[in-house]
């Protein structure tokens, strides 16, 4: 029973369910995907932005079935209602790439070095339809290159991957992904490691395919600036769960959650000629090893009351499919986008190490390494913080990538 | 205004290049990567010169021919009217006091086996600015303190602090000299949007209560925008425009300069969606062996689609110089038209 045949026609095109993972390392389980919820509708780009940590890449490679056996998955990953979490390696071979196929981020390593471009098109297409003759897919080939802009295709399909500059290689790996008319187009950060001239022509590209193959979606990125462009539904992920969902407008506009209103005031405008001061956001994101309960965010928060520190809250409804995880959410919406109007400028000046020996803090957060770590800075309040993760370090899921 | 001013830093044709040898044998020299080009820049005191471009431009060897960490192989920097290409490590010491640099990568730039605490103190000992115990742990506690992190936590070591508050130390150890120059080299790039706006702050504050000079090195115009008073762009090892803030964000007059503000997503859907867009086509070429006359004519989009065969002509041999578009505004290009992009 293959899953591309079993499919429900008038379910969603991807569903995602209450999706966690969690990776087992020496100090704790790390939970880095702590219940993902959305479902992607066909024709549309859903933009999931987070900071890194925030488990957005983890979310993907769940999906797609890639990540490291040690992994523990649990939820629902449907495609057309065809459940994908637990399916054989084999499987789902024949989703990827087909039904669902992906773009990463490093167009320097995402293609093989040793294999020409053109053979590495042609065996995406070969592998989904064994009928197909060679020269069909040559001649498929050299149409998927000259979609995604690639002068003289015909003879650039004979190259080798380190030939082309890293544009030309992410445009082969968007070719490789719409080759097969996907339904669904996951792509993680794929401009991050280009120039933003480059950054400009691929998502230029992404749009072409977009049109081309009538996929619909999920774009992963942290940079605010590609997802107000492409995306229509926008997902903001903090500390491994989505934290606001809504229209690109709404969250842009009306963010209804003060981490996201607090990352949109701590961007400097380019089109903005008025010298005004950035609201940081005190802090940094948490640790997901042995997370405390209550809010994550509610460490860094300006509007954070006691209540914050007994449960986590769950997605409420603030209206036209917008939700925010947050028990003031009316509050945030009176600023109106404003961050200033919530976030002190001088607050990040909290600043305080994190790994603290004998700090006064009751919770236990284990940083990587390996102190028991809780930051209490001079000026912050005494209620239980969770261990801040440092935000560079190799994340779970980028250790195990490597 | 800044005219009438002596500049504290003044750099004229600085090159820098990096010989490639041969594969045979003897390692002959077979041609050069020039990194910097013949690049002029002045900062003048108390200001923030931004200095952009996109990976391979030269910006930060540039930085590092400046303090001759790389040294430069052709050029003049004068620093208070001293020349800094030339001198040898011994020279340069008492000058380093005045003239600090602080790198992108916080984790790589700070010694993983030095408490905080010896880190700051480090430059202080070595330029024997004290001795006595008791007053250099006062000025390291001031630092400290200065660029908002807890004193108590001096004995800790960097793999204990999070990214930004390991920028916040090399700031810290940049400062303990008190120079009147700080480089920065994509000082925010390795940090995550919602620390990076609190270093970009302390920045700010910190040159305004110390008087510093910064030439604030940065790929993110974004942040540029934000905190210079002037900006130079560079492509290629070369500078191709240079202007004080809002002429350069306004009136950009080089082709590139359009195209690379052009192409910079603006957080603002309907902004952004209603954007007219300059793609420029290709990637930057290799800077061993750059194009003839104008070294971006083999992406410009107006020597693509605007000018004749004979304007063309022109691109092709011809070097443009920097030339005065307005007041203290100056780029290279033999068309130059100011276009108003966002």
């Amino acid at each position: 029973m293959s899953i591309t045949t079993n499919t429900d026609p008038t379910a969603p095109l991807l569903s995602v369910e209450d999706l966690n993972v969690r990776f087992p390392t020496e100090d704790g389980l790390v939970h880095a995907v702590r219940g993902v919820d959305y479902t992607l509708r066909s024709g549309e780009v859903l933009g999931i932005v987070g900071e890194s940590g925030s488990g957005k890449s983890v979310t993907s490679l769940a999906v797609m079935g890639l990540l490291p056996a040690s992994a523990r998955v649990s939820g629902s990953v449907k495609y057309r209602g065809q459940e994908l979490l637990g399916q054989r390696d084999r499987a789902m071979s024949r989703v990827r790439g087909k039904g669902v196929s992906m773009i990463f981020q490093d167009p320097m390593t995402s293609l093989d070095p040793v294999y020409r471009v053109g053979y590495q098109i042609e065996e995406t297409l070969r592998v989904h339809d064994r009928t197909l003759s060679s020269q069909a897919a040559r001649a498929r080939a050299v149409d998927l290159l000259t979609m995604v802009g690639i002068p003289n295709a015909a003879e650039r399909v004979r190259s080798y991957p380190h030939e082309f500059s890293g544009g030309m290689r992410q445009r082969v790996v968007i070719a490789i992904a719409m080759a097969n008319q996907p339904d669904v187009i996951i792509a993680d950060e794929p401009t991050t490691a280009l120039d933003v001239t480059v950054q400009a022509q691929i998502l230029e590209v992404l749009q072409t395919a977009l049109s081309e193959t009538g996929a619909a979606m999920v774009l992963i990125t942290h940079d605010l600036g590609v997802v107000a462009g492409i995306a229509d539904r926008v997902l903001v992920m903090y500390a491994g769960r989505p934290v606001e969902v809504g229209g690109v407008e709404d969250i842009y506009y009306e963010p209804r959650m003060p981490y996201t209103l607090g990352l949109l005031g701590s961007l400097p405008r380019l089109d903005s000629s008025t010298k005004q001061r950035l609201t940081p956001i005190k802090g940094a994101p948490p640790s997901v090893v042995n997370m405390p309960p209550g809010c994550p965010f509610a460490p860094r928060c300006p509007l954070h009351v006691a209540e914050c520190d007994t449960t986590e809250p769950a997605l409420l409804d603030v209206g036209r499919g917008h939700t925010a995880a947050c028990i003031r959410t009316d509050e945030v919406g009176r600023a109106h986008g404003e961050a200033a109007a919530l976030f002190d400028e001088t607050a990040a000046d909290d600043d305080a190490p994190r790994g603290g020996r004998a700090d006064a803090s009751g919770t236990v957060g284990t940083t990587d390494t390996g102190a028991p770590g809780d930051p209490v800075g001079e000026r912050t309040d005494p209620t239980p913080q969770p261990g801040t993760g440092s935000l560079l370090d190799p994340t779970p899921e980028e250790a195990d990538r490597r | 205004m800044t005219s009438t001013r002596e500049p504290i830093l003044s750099v004229r044709g600085l090159e820098k290049h990096f010989p490639i040898k041969g594969g045979g044998l003897i390692k002959r020299t077979v041609g050069a990567v020039r990194a910097v080009d013949g690049l002029d820049l002045d900062l003048y005191p108390g200001e923030v010169l931004g200095l952009v471009g996109e990976s391979g431009c030269g910006k930060s060897t540039t930085g590092r021919a400046i303090l001759n960490l790389q040294p430069a192989t052709g050029g003049s920097v004068v620093f208070q009217g001293r020349e800094l290409v030339g001198l040898d490590r011994k020279a340069m010491r008492p000058l380093r006091r005045d003239i600090q640099i602080v790198f992108q990568d916080p984790y790589a730039s700070l010694n993983p086996r030095l408490p905080v605490f010896d880190i700051v103190a480090e430059p202080l000992i070595i330029h024997g600015l004290t001795t006595d115990q008791a007053e250099l742990r006062e000025r390291v506690r001031t630092l400290v303190e200065t660029v908002g992190l807890n004193p108590e936590h001096t004995n800790r070591y960097p793999a204990e602090f999070s990214g930004g508050q390991r920028q916040r130390i090399g700031i810290a150890r940049a400062l303990a000299l008190e120079p009147k120059v700080l480089v920065l080299d994509e000082p925010v790039s390795a940090l995550d949007v919602s620390i990076q706006a609190g270093v970009i702050n302390l920045l700010e504050d910190l040159k305004e209560r110390l008087g510093l000079s910064y030439l604030f090195i940065a790929h993110d115009l974004s942040v540029v925008r934000h905190i210079s008073d002037r900006v130079a762009v560079m492509y290629l090892g070369k500078i191709i425009e240079v202007a004080p803030r809002d002429e350069l964000f306004d009136r950009p007059t080089h082709p590139y300069t359009q195209a690379l503000l052009s192409a910079i997503p603006l957080p603002d859907p309907r902004l952004e969606r209603n954007r007219q867009r300059i793609i420029i086509t290709g990637d930057v070429p290799s800077p061993a062996n750059p194009p003839s006359g104008c070294r971006f004519r083999t992406r410009c989009q107006k020597f693509a689609g605007e000018l004749s065969d004979t304007q063309r002509e022109k691109c092709m041999t011809v070097e443009p110089p920097l030339e005065p578009r307005g007041p203290e505004h100056r780029s290279a290009c033999h068309y130059a038209e100011a276009r108003t992009i966002l």
